[in-house]
């Protein structure tokens, strides 16, 4: 069992949680992720890891509640344990020799861009952050980029923080400004990343995305989280989950991620009813 | 006096029709009058060449004489001598090409019902037995056990008595590897599983659950950090195959591992389960082994109308009779001779945001005939000119073997493996690492139930002498 030490609520959607788990935090690296279960009967769900700690034996997790598990975990208490947390999964993200980035990260994916942003500026890389959000209500970890790179551009849909518009823009005027990135990484929305992607192959920079597939295991053996990246097919979970943004078919990846869509809208909507009952 | 009938007392089934729509056990198992009618078909036979085909050598006509005289528990007792799992091995061995295709009655007629018996002796001592075994004290030399399939409960099952402290790290959130993940409820029932890790954990082995080795801890730090004195490999053969056609990343193709493992380990075909998987109505699954059938008959069982398609004939299909005949009763079309070469998807060219965009609809395929022997000494098939045709279908489920997980390879120094990912060890499991053994699909690829549960009794006693010569 798997004792959640804090939860903190980021946002109206997203929420902050530090689970005790010495196995996993002795591992961990920016850009790896673990697999929970709330409860015994319950679904295994991917999570990136958002920060952690060694010697105190802790992990964090931030994530949206999107579906019937977030749902779930997001009525669990502080001191409630989570029945099953397995990591550090993936292969972490390549820092080394990283002497200028920009991180480009959106919504919820912030919470994963925000330790790899952390890890280089400790490196001392000169880091620029590029957050994008729907709107103000949205904003996370807006205090902590700021400490984690020498250049924070938040931006919004619709302008109540930071500037009005979209990540590929605020990162189109730092580049054309002259700002020269040896390598952008970006987390986010699908939709997003190929955008992002797009935009900096127009301009030759080395793109990597962070990809967050439906999978079951995490140790290569479902195949679920298959993506195609320079045509090949990999697994997200053994080869990734940060990959080339160039080489990836997001178009591929877009129409994996709906599969279960309806299944997830409805068991999202009963779990919502569940709780609204026994609030009743 | 012997029973000189020709035919095997035929199992008790659940009606086909039923079934195909329920995930309960097809096979209900012999009552004991049947058991003990079978059991007279024996000849106790000088030679006793049954023994010589059983891969872990269960002393078969003892048992065997033991259930004639209705002694269930004695027959029960002089199995656990070699085998550590009766109950699984009585449901998932092919004994129709190990003990059963050695048996002398099978020169004239029907060979004994061996497996069918084991598992009668095997689910009569779990029903009769209502206390655990007492725990073992430990003699304080620790072994790490890897994976708690087959091959890894058998060789902890070993280990702990002879006196080991031993823990069986699991990736996964519950114990039993393929025997839960991969085998159907309707095949090998989870609680006869949940009841032999029970068993094991009475005599004293600790199981750590959600513990992938070589990500969460290396075996080096087990053997340096934490005091394993030795460390088993038991991970198996995970790593699902693909064929690399068009289209096989659509929306609708799975792994074999993946749809089992969703059905059997998450339960998704529970309409409580929070785990989903695809409700289709005309599914392919290519392959023609126990896994291919397995998957083929837990489609059947979620509703669809279910196709095995297999590149070469009925005749070379790799899987246990048994299944394969409980898979034709219930309805399953064999499209052999055929291979897909491409997988057709839906996509909407007015609206790219249309939910159907990139689900299955189709899968091409050619006919096949048998050629020359290749190096495995099977037919090759070969493809039939001008033999295109389209299979209607919404789901494709690739049953093709797997390989073995690199993960414990790529963290492990010094561990030689084969090209294609086998650990290489002896027979008795030991690796290029002191200290290291491995056994199982791990070490072979995709095989059986029964060979990497002897594979794990033979590590376990490897282990043994290991310790015992370097604590001298």
């Amino acid at each position: 069992m798997y004792k959640i030490l804090e939860k903190t609520p980021l946002n109206p959607t997203v929420t902050k949680m530090v689970i005790c788990a010495p196995r996993v935090a002795k591992k961990a690296q920016a850009g790896q992720f673990i697999i929970l279960r709330t409860d015994s009967e319950g679904e295994r769900i991917p999570l990136t890891i958002a920060d952690y700690d060694a010697e105190k034996g802790t992990v964090t997790i931030i994530f949206q509640i999107v579906g019937a598990t977030t749902e779930k975990l997001n009525h669990m208490c502080e001191g409630d344990c989570l029945s099953d947390f397995v990591g550090p999964l993936g292969r972490a993200t390549h820092t080394e020799g990283l002497k200028k980035v920009a991180v480009v990260g959106g919504g919820v994916g912030c919470a994963i861009a925000y330790p790899v942003a952390k890890k280089l500026h400790e490196m001392g890389a000169e880091v620029h952050v590029i957050a994008g959000f729907r709107n103000r209500e949205l904003v996370i970890l807006e205090d902590e980029f700021r400490r984690a790179s020498s250049k924070l551009v938040l931006m919004t849909d619709d302008g109540s923080a930071g500037k009005k518009g979209l990540v590929t823009e605020a990162l189109k005027e730092l580049i054309e400004s002259g700002e020269e990135y040896e390598q952008v990484i970006t987390i986010g929305p699908l939709p997003m990343m190929k955008f992002v992607a797009l935009l900096t192959k127009e301009y030759g920079i080395k793109t990597i995305a962070s990809m967050n597939p439906i999978m079951i295991d995490g140790t290569g053996m479902c195949g679920g989280c298959r993506l195609s990246v320079g045509g090949k097919t990999v697994f997200a979970c053994v080869d990734g989950p940060e990959f080339d943004a160039h080489q990836i078919d997001f178009d591929e990846a877009i129409e994996r991620s709906s599969m279960y869509a309806p299944f997830e809208r409805k068991a999202h909507e009963d779990a919502c009813n569940l709780f609204k009952k026994e609030v009743e | 006096m012997p029973n000189m009938s020709m035919k095997k007392n035929p199992m008790p089934t659940q009606d086909p029709v039923v079934r195909s729509a329920n995930f309960d056990e097809v096979a209900l198992g012999y009552t004991p009058e049947m058991a003990i009618d079978e059991a007279k078909r024996c000849l106790n036979c000088k030679h006793k060449p049954c023994i010589s085909g059983c891969p872990v050598k269960v002393h078969i006509p003892d048992f065997i004489a033991r259930v004639a005289e209705g002694d269930f528990e004695g027959a029960y007792q002089i199995i656990a001598l070699s085998s550590s799992l009766p109950a699984v091995c009585g449901r998932v061995c092919p004994q129709e090409r190990q003990c059963e295709s050695k048996c002398v009655r099978g020169v004239k007629g029907d060979s004994v019902a061996i497996g069918r018996l084991e598992r009668f002796v095997a689910d009569y001592h779990n029903a009769n037995t209502t206390k655990w075994p007492d725990k073992i004290e430990n003699n304080g030399h620790k072994v790490a056990v890897i994976g708690s399939g087959p091959a890894g409960l058998a060789c902890a099952s070993d280990l702990v008595k002879k006196g080991y402290d031993v823990t069986i790290f699991e990736a996964l959130h519950l114990a039993g590897g393929v025997l839960v993940y991969g085998i159907p409820e309707f095949r090998l029932p989870k609680s006869i599983v949940q009841m032999e890790i029970e068993g094991l954990k009475a005599l004293g082995v600790k199981i750590e659950t959600n513990t992938v080795v070589g990500k969460t801890v290396s075996v080096d730090e087990l053997m340096d950090d934490e005091g394993f004195e030795a460390v088993f490999i038991g991970t198996g053969a995970g790593l699902p195959k693909f064929m690399n056609i068009k289209g096989e990343n659509l929306k609708g193709v799975y792994s074999a591992n993946e749809f089992l493992t969703r059905i059997n380990l998450m339960k998704a075909y529970r309409n409580d389960s929070e785990t989903p998987i695809q409700r289709a109505k005309r599914v392919a699954v290519v392959g023609g082994g126990n896994v291919a059938m397995d998957a083929a008959r837990c489609a059947r069982r979620l509703g669809a109308e279910v196709y095995i398609v297999y590149r070469r004939g009925m005749d070379e299909l790799p899987a246990r009779k048994e299944e394969i005949e409980h898979a034709e009763e219930e309805g399953i079309v064999f499209k052999t001779l055929t291979n897909p070469i491409e997988i057709l998807g839906y996509h909407n060219p007015d609206n790219k945001r249309d939910p159907l965009n990139g689900t299955v609809t189709a899968m091409k395929c050619v006919e096949m005939e048998l050629g020359e022997p290749d190096a495995s000494g099977r037919r090759k098939p070969v493809e039939k000119p001008n033999s295109e045709f389209t299979l209607d279908v919404d789901c494709v489920i690739m049953a093709l073997g797997t390989s073995p997980n690199p993960l414990i390879k790529s963290t492990t120094p010094s561990l030689e493996t084969q090209a294609w990912g086998g650990i290489v060890a002896d027979e008795r499991g030991q690796t290029s690492r002191e200290g290291v053994f491995a056994g199982g699909d791990a070490v072979t690829g995709s095989a059986t139930v029964i060979l990497a549960m002897g594979a794990g009794k033979a590590s376990a006693s490897a282990i043994d002498e290991y310790i015992k010569s370097k604590n001298q």
